[in-house]
């Protein structure tokens, strides 16, 4: 069997202000699986997405990337493996062009040249934004921010793409276009989320977060299709909406 | 490097000068500037050389004169007070027209006026052939400190973005009925400011927490590792080179 590309144990943490965030969270993804994490707000997700590459240091627990575990001695090599897309591309984004963007983290690991230009051309071809290395990122569409939002990230090959609301504010065809691109992604993915039919349609299992544990673990569809469990951790459907009915 | 929407003191082309490593050109310009400085002020001619040698760097940059000289307006709050000069410098008077000036203020102000264009002008002209993000990367490649060249990146990067945050502030305001008439409204102004002061801070860390993730450490890595030819300093430091046995000349005679 191979080594999962993530491992969290007994995962705990309580903020310096005493606020107890995460309580004993177990998970374990495997690679090349697609997993939603599902949660009210609120619920710690954004807690843990942190841990996930030691920007926050575990009170009690362990986090395991691809059998490294998560600390200080492997600092540089965790935060190359866990690729985190965080929500507004504008905080992602703070290179002066999408080029220098996308370099920034191989170029920090130590890339230079024709090595560099190959690693950056390949992660822009990956999100389908070829034609806009040289763009500044302000004068790019918030769709295509977020398509590069993701390119910086897989320009450091990662182990495990995290990603943190990859849906808000999209519009629908940006939407269904980031979808396209995640599908077409040989990598693990752990995607942090409101839009329960992103879950559905992208993840084919979903863990539930609510009030610092995982409250459920399964096939996305029948999380979903399980109404006293959601209504028990704060999460709707939108109107109309049958996760049963959807191929 | 080609940005879109560059700052508008660029002029996009491909010229040689426009093709010059910026450190060079920087040096180039603080060469020149430093020159012309150092020239007596009586030695007119020296300064129409100079100008000349402006002339021909536009040339060959293909910056056309009225895009040259409209930049120039820049200068004028600057020069306003060498106007003023041979009116109000003590001294020796002269009759221009009727009207009494000063001969040291005459000479102050045309010291002010001279040198002060031709600086102002060779700086629009590297301006005008080099990207603001070249600049920096330009300076950079100098040694200005690192945190300043991150600091000056940064202004680059997040000027549009805040200046976005304080127009919808501002669109958010006028929508409740708020308008900015007099010193009564400043409170709010104020607040608004401290508002997008914080929203700012706060961007800031999180900026800072999406450069974690990707292995900042402290130091940006430099891109642009492409040593200089000595063909390109060489060319760069023409300006600067010319000008230095004008200024010679100018304090010998």
């Amino acid at each position: 069997m191979n080594t999962p590309s993530l491992e969290v144990s007994g995962l705990a943490y309580a903020y310096p202000d005493g606020h107890q965030a995460l309580f004993g969270v177990d998970l374990t993804i495997g690679r090349g699986e697609r997993v939603a994490l599902l949660g009210p707000n609120g619920a710690g997700k954004t807690t843990l997405v942190l841990h996930l590459n030691g920007i926050l240091t575990a009170g009690a627990g362990t986090v395991t990337v691809a059998g490294l575990p998560v600390g200080r001695k492997h600092m540089a090599e965790i935060r190359r493996k866990v690729g985190i897309v965080f929500q507004d591309p504008d905080d992602q984004l703070f290179m002066p062009t999408v080029r220098e963007d996308v370099a920034f983290g191989p170029a920090a690991a130590g890339l230079r040249g024709a090595e560099l230009d190959a690693v950056v051309e390949r992660a822009l071809e990956k999100v389908g934004m070829t034609g806009y290395a040289d763009r500044p990122p302000h004068h790019l569409s918030f769709g295509q921010r977020r398509r590069v939002a993701v390119a910086t990230v897989l320009a450091g090959e990662p182990e495990i793409l995290v990603l943190d609301e990859p849906s808000s504010n999209l519009d629908p065809a940006s939407r269904r276009e980031l979808a396209d691109v995640l599908r077409s992604l040989d990598v693990t993915v752990l995607m942090v989320t409101h839009d329960l039919p992103y879950a559905l349609e992208l993840c084919p299992r979903s863990l539930v977060l609510s009030e610092g544990v995982i409250a459920a673990d399964g096939p996305t569809r029948e999380i979903l299709g399980d109404e006293e469990l959601m209504n028990r951790h704060r999460l709707e459907l939108p109107f109309g909406f049958v996760p049963g009915s959807v191929a | 490097m080609g940005a879109g929407h560059a700052h508008q003191l660029y002029r996009r082309g491909d010229s040689p000068v426009h093709g010059l490593p910026p450190h060079t050109k920087l040096v180039a310009v603080l060469g020149f500037v430093l020159v012309v400085v150092a020239t007596p002020r009586e030695a007119v001619w020296a300064f129409a050389l100079y100008a000349a040698l402006l002339g021909a760097v536009a040339a060959r940059a293909r910056v056309p004169a009225g895009f040259l000289l409209r930049r120039l307006a820049i200068e004028i709050p600057f020069v306003a007070f060498a106007v003023l000069m041979p009116f109000v410098v003590p001294g020796e008077q002269t009759s221009v027209l009727g009207v009494s000036l000063s001969v040291p203020g005459l000479w102050g102000a045309w010291n002010i006026l001279a040198k002060g264009t031709l600086g102002v002008a060779a700086s629009v002209l590297l301006a005008a052939t080099t990207e603001l993000r070249a600049l920096i990367l330009g300076l950079q490649r100098l040694g200005l400190p690192s945190p300043i060249v991150q600091i000056a990146s940064f202004m680059i990067r997040y000027g549009d973005v805040i200046t976005d945050e304080m127009r919808r502030m501002s669109v958010a305001r006028r929508s409740r009925g708020f308008e900015a008439r007099g010193v009564r409204h400043w409170g709010v102004l104020a607040k608004s400011a401290g508002a997008l002061f914080i929203r700012s801070y706060e961007r800031g860390e999180r900026v800072h927490l999406a450069m974690v993730s990707r292995g900042y450490t402290g130091t940006m890595p430099l891109l642009d590792e492409r040593p200089t030819t000595r063909a390109q300093w060489a060319a760069a430091l023409a300006l600067p080179l010319a000008a230095l046995p004008i200024c010679i000349l100018g304090r010998t005679l």
